[in-house]
């Protein structure tokens, strides 16, 4: 039997975009796209990565889905060209100004709906708030098991293993299905670029996109007005700090001038 | 009745420096809001730690002990500290924001029906409303946002290395509170197979007071066993930037910044690091922060204090000659 995998991914702006290029909109206090690109949330693509894998080794279907506006579709695109066999997207205004809640049962209920699933991965946090929250309110809604910061999965007979960072090291885990993991990156799961082939196959590929109502979401859990809190403002904060540089005529003068220092300052 | 609760986590033998990061935020809030701080200890012989959480400032101890608490389980842990909860009856609950509070905080917030607040650097009471915001920083550590629960019962997990830890106070003592947790094996749905250190000098870069951390400019595997061999003549930790750990040169477990560890140092030495502001979130409680890199106009130099334009490997070189010298070894 083949896995059903679910990769909720979330489209963002670029978060790698230098500090020069960024800017808080100060009318609607979030970042101001600018000319900046939009971009799969990094982790989410790692995550995406992960699920490609495991259907290359041994079969399975990988479904993207993700809550967002109408330019979410090219991140679903995204993901479809680079593997994933179907794309669901979530838009609908009802659920704009939702929180982690509101989105995770807007993915839980879209996930339901889709169908059977033994396996679903997240980012284990997304590149602009980080709150690191939707991936365990949907696996509490759901009412399944739970592991963040997870770099690789090993499926065996109906058995999860995966590999999760910890502070010190990594630890291996053994989970039931259904399971969700929180990805987080390593040097076996960066993702991938999509093969030209695959962006035109990807491209004739039809999105569905799902309302609040054909999902019957809770009104009580979504929007802005269900929200438990609120982010009331948006700054750049100003940081001051001044450079010494340690000059020389070779890296040896100058990391000896550096080591007296140090001496110096007792910091070493 | 109304207070804050601190999930308090040990290792070695002692409260985690993170615990006494969370009894110095609780302290505070007890100052502004009138409340007491509780704690919470998860485990099976944790009873010495008691009378410790109370000199750190905690007026209240809640002890668990249980098998299936011995170390982190995600779904053990939740159950525990949610029937903790439900007797404490706390307005906030804040953990830490390691990889234990990041998976425990939302769970625990769904199951309280509570605000979750994830990785605050700070907390006031709004002027305004008397409401108490918490702020935190957002975008990679490019803004910071100020974020107000609606509701009277929040969970926050407390980004790491921010707070000053509580001193200890001799002789302060509190009420202790036994909890018999109702929790079965039959629960957990997950269980650790292994878990494998991977710390290079064997200090923990959380606590280190020098930590050698090496980037894209190390470029490959080998550099990063000299940067060892700084890090042990200095007797410090050795971290990395993501880009350093994604590339596989060294154990993920190394990661500093926003995903990885929080770190701060007396000395926190970069190689070969940008500064991407992800990075820069996890480095910024360090004193001194010294940043070598061919690229002067490289944005670490922003948040560096010493630098030096030159190529990493001569100057971690001689530098490791120098220390050798100056510090006798
Ligand atoms: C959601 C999210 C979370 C993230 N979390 C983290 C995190 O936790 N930690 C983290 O580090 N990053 C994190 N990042 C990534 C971060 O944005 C940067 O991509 C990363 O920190 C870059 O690593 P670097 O500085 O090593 O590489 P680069 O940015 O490529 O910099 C390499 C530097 O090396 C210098 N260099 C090259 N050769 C030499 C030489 N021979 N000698 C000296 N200098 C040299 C170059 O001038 C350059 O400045 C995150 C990103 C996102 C989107």
């Amino acid at each position: 039997m083949p896995l059903n995998i679910v990769v909720c991914i979330k489209q963002i702006i670029d978060p790698e975009t230098p500090m020069s290029q960024f800017a808080i909109d100060p009318r609607t206090k979030r970042q101001a796209p600018g000319n900046n690109p939009l971009v799969i949330s990094p982790y989410d693509a790692n995550a995406l990565e992960v699920a490609i894998q495991l259907k290359e080794k041994q079969g399975a279907k990988v479904t993207a889905i993700s809550v967002g506006g109408a330019t979410t579709t090219t991140a679903l695109r995204s993901a479809l060209s680079m593997g994933a066999d179907e794309a669901i997207l979530v838009n609908d205004p009802f659920l704009a100004g939702s929180d982690q809640r509101g989105i995770a049962h807007a993915l839980a209920k879209t996930i339901c709906k889709a169908g059977a699933y033994d396996l679903i991965l997240t980012g284990c946090e997304s590149g602009d708030w980080a709150d690191r929250a939707v991936p365990a309110f949907l696996a509490e809604e759901l009412e399944i098991g739970y592991v963040g910061y997870v770099t690789r999965i090993e499926v065996r007979d109906g058995q999860v293993i995966v590999r999760r960072v910890v502070e010190d090291g990594y630890e291996l885990i053994e989970a039931k299905i259904p399971f969700l993991a929180a990805i987080s990156s390593d040097e076996t799961n960066t993702a991938r670029y999509a093969k030209l082939r695959d962006i035109m196959t990807a491209a004739k590929k039809m999105i569905p996109v799902w309302k609040a109502a054909d999902l019957g979401l809770d009104p009580e859990r979504i929007g802005l007005g269900a929200a438990r809190a609120a982010i009331t403002d948006v700054y750049i904060p100003v940081k001051e700090s001044k450079c010494e540089m340690i000059e020389g005529n070779t890296p040896e003068e100058k990391a000896a001038t550096l080591a007296a220092k140090l001496r110096e300052l007792k910091l070493i | 009745m109304p207070g804050t609760l601190v999930l308090a986590t040990t290792k070695d033998g002692r409260l985690t420096r993170d615990t006494l990061e969370l009894l110095a935020g609780a302290s505070r809030l007890k100052e502004k809001l009138a409340q007491p701080v509780a704690a919470a200890i998860l485990g099976t012989g944790v009873g010495p730690y008691v009378p410790l959480l109370f000199a750190h400032g905690a007026d209240q101890v809640y002890r668990a002990e249980h098998p299936l608490l011995e170390g982190y389980q995600g779904d053990a842990y939740v159950v525990a500290i949610h029937q903790i909860c439900e007797r404490a009856q706390p307005t906030v609950v804040l953990l830490p924001g390691d990889v234990m509070g990041r998976e425990l905080g939302p769970r625990l917030a769904y199951r309280l029906q509570a605000a979750f607040v994830g990785e605050f650097i700070d907390f006031d009471l709004d002027q305004a409303s008397g409401r108490l915001q918490f702020t935190r920083q957002a975008y990679g550590g490019k803004a910071i946002a100020v974020v107000q629960p609606h509701v009277n019962s929040v969970v926050a997990t407390a980004k790491l290395r921010t707070l000053e830890p509580a001193a200890q106070e001799e002789g302060r003592t509190g009420e202790e509170i036994r909890i018999d947790v109702a929790l079965e094996a039959s629960q957990l749905k997950t269980h650790l197979i292994k878990r494998v250190r991977e710390e290079a000098t064997g200090i923990n870069l959380g606590d280190a007071k020098i930590v050698v951390s090496g980037g894209r400019g190390i470029h490959g595997p080998e550099g990063f066993k000299l940067l060892e061999d700084l890090a042990r003549v200095l007797k410090g930790a050795v971290g990395a930037s993501r880009a350093a750990t994604d590339a596989g040169w060294v154990p993920s477990s190394w990661q500093i910044g926003q995903t990885g560890r929080n770190v701060s140092p007396d000395l926190y030495l970069a190689f070969g690091i940008s500064g991407a502001t992800q990075h820069v979130a996890g480095i910024s409680g360090s004193k001194c922060i010294v940043a070598v890199n061919t690229d002067p106009a490289a944005p670490i130099f922003k948040v560096a204090q010493l630098g030096i334009v030159e190529d990493w490997k001569a100057v971690a070189t001689t530098l490791i000659e120098r220390c050798r010298e100056l510090t006798g070894k």
